[in-house]
């Protein structure tokens, strides 16, 4: 132990969460039998719960990591995540709270749900379902190596600390369900602000001040650069990849099950008012990674393993382990690790909804099987495939894996998003419109050598720099919009729609 | 038409040739950084009067 006073602090708070998970299953008991309790916490919870849950699920111990870390590597870019995280509450505001309502009217408990009865395709479901599963995969395995990060730099060696963290993680997924996840985000989020809130006001008085810790940023990564002649730069790169993951954020399936776990369309739009919050802490914690560059952390010797090892990600870490006291660092390493398993746990939950909802039981008809049990077994198989990711395969195919997660569900935005407000599309079409997305995407990531999110597009002569995933998405409802109007004509699948335009009002 | 408030809400955030920008600086942020921190109550606030604004009635 290099560390004994974090790793202690850090010990008691993962034990202490870990207590809680397991009994979160008697708060607010319902029948854990119905996927409806388990999966989705039974749609009772009010706004301060879902504030608490929704924040925990979007901002996760991975982001808490990797956007300073990006702002320590590349710069001002790494902000894009502050205008990301404002404009995904309009979305949120005018599509989730009419998603929540079909919903609850036909007892849906998934986007993919939703699809398929909207246009009578269990294909168009599977294709938005698995999309689901397979973007949420690597994004588990993310937060893996967030926790790994901080474990690593307690100098705690080796996977088996990881290994058990999430045994136990699948151990309270699988008996308390969505109840577990819901309550330990209070704990966590309580962490996280104080950590943040004293990072702030401590790290910047150490450094000189926000001046200082700002002079010391060069300046070709202080601010974006100017576009050259020709070409809108980065400042399309910055705005596209800020509006395009913003559209996909709630389309993830563990986005949307928080969502719809929602005790009613108000706390939906009400929360998108208050979760804003969040995007404070998250400017806040952006700039750690300057205060890291000003510090000089990367340059210190002791921290230089963790560098050699972790990358850039290791940037906050060693940072805390520099400016605070050993038990305030077990706190920080505490919130970020804690940070890790919340999402990861409603991720898991997320998927296994889907597995039994939109695959087991549309596909397997034979099966006698209870869909609860279905569910629950799979968010087990969930968690020990991002484990195994981790232990298997280099981190760095998780992070590209994870980028192409963001491009490949963004294309079920027409699908899920569009459809709320109009039936216009033909299930087919919209089939289509994803499979080309998702070609396109995966190809143009392929071009990038899966490091660059942002493709230079040419249009008539000029260049302009786009996030993938926003520019696929547009040429996926284009090629919907367009196919809709010969196939709506020839075979209608209108009346195949089991909502009803009072479900959505 | 109040929804109108939340397409400001992109346009605030996504104007970047707007605030790429260092000066003017405040508390020691250079203009790129305060702005998009300050923009985040804003926004919240123009969600806020939308939200406000549409549900007087109780729906639940």
């Amino acid at each position: 132990m290099t560390y004994p006073a974090a790793t202690i602090v850090f010990l008691l708070l993962i034990t202490a969460v870990i207590i809680l998970g397991f009994s979160a299953g008697r708060w607010k008991a319902g029948d854990m039998s119905a996927i409806e309790e388990w999966g989705l916490g039974g749609r009772r919870f009010g706004t301060l719960i879902s504030w608490f849950l929704i924040g925990g699920d979007a901002y996760t111990a991975y982001t808490f990591i990797a956007i300073p870390a990006l702002m320590f590597g590349a710069g001002a870019l790494g902000f894009f995540a502050v205008p990301y995280t404002i404009v995904c509450y309009p979305i949120l505001y005018l599509v989730f709270p009419k998603l929540w309502k079909v919903a609850r009217k036909h007892g849906f408990i998934t986007g993919p749900e939703f699809v398929r009865a909207r246009y009578g395709n269990r294909w168009l479901g599977l294709a938005v379902g698995v999309t689901g599963i397979f973007a949420t995969m690597p994004y588990i395995a993310l937060q893996l190596i967030g926790m790994q990060t901080v474990i690593g730099a307690l100098g705690i060696p080796g996977k088996i600390p990881l290994i058990i963290a999430f045994a136990v993680l699948a151990a309270f997924t699988y008996t308390s369900g969505l109840r577990a996840p819901a309550m330990i985000s209070i704990v966590k989020d309580l962490l996280i602000y104080v950590t943040v809130i004293v990072a702030i006001i401590v790290i910047p008085s150490e450094l000189g001040g926000f001046a200082a810790i700002f002079a010391k940023i060069p300046p070709a990564k202080l601010i974006l650069a100017t576009p050259p002649a020709g070409s809108t730069g980065a400042y399309t790169g910055y705005a596209t990849l800020a509006l395009g993951s913003a559209m996909a954020l709630f389309l993830y399936p563990h986005t949307t099950t928080g969502i719809l776990s929602a005790s009613g369309p108000r706390v939906i739009r009400r929360n998108a008012a208050l979760l804003p919050a969040y995007t404070i802490l998250l400017s806040l914690l952006a700039l750690v990674g300057f205060m890291a560059v000003a510090a000089g952390v990367k340059t210190m010797p002791q921290y230089a393993a963790g560098f050699a090892q972790y990358g850039a990600n290791f940037a906050v870490p060693a940072l805390v382990l520099n400016a605070f006291p050993a038990w305030f660092a077990g706190v920080a390493f505490g919130a970020i690790a804690i940070g890790a398993l919340v999402p990861a746990a409603i991720m898991a939950i997320a998927s296994a909804n889907i597995f039994s909802r939109d695959i087991f039981r549309q596909f397997f008809a034979g099966s006698t099987a209870n869909e609860t049990t279905v569910a629950k077994l799979f968010s087990i198989v969930m968690v020990i495939g991002a484990v195994a990711f981790i232990i298997l395969i280099p981190n760095t195919y998780a992070v590209q894996l994870q980028l192409l997660g963001g491009m490949w569900i963004i294309q079920t935005f027409p699908a899920i998003a569009v459809s709320v407000f109009t039936r216009f599309f033909n299930g087919w079409a919209l089939l289509i419109g994803w499979a080309v997305g998702i070609i396109t995407a995966t190809y143009l990531v392929t071009l990038n050598h899966f490091v660059g999110a942002t493709y230079p597009f040419h249009i008539f002569g000029y260049v302009i720099p786009s996030y993938i995933a926003f520019a696929t998405v547009i040429l996926n409802a284009a090629i919907a919009a367009i196919l809709s109007l010969p196939l709506n004509a020839m075979a209608s699948d209108k009346t195949k729609d089991v909502t009803s335009v009072a479900d959505y009002a | 038409m109040i929804k109108l408030l939340l397409l400001l809400v992109f346009v605030i955030a996504l104007a970047v040739p707007v605030f790429n920008k260092t000066a003017p600086a405040l508390f020691g942020f250079p203009f790129f950084y305060w702005y998009q921190i300050a923009a985040v109550p804003v926004c919240s606030l123009l969600i806020f009067i939308v939200f406000r604004a549409e549900n007087r009635g109780d729906e639940e």
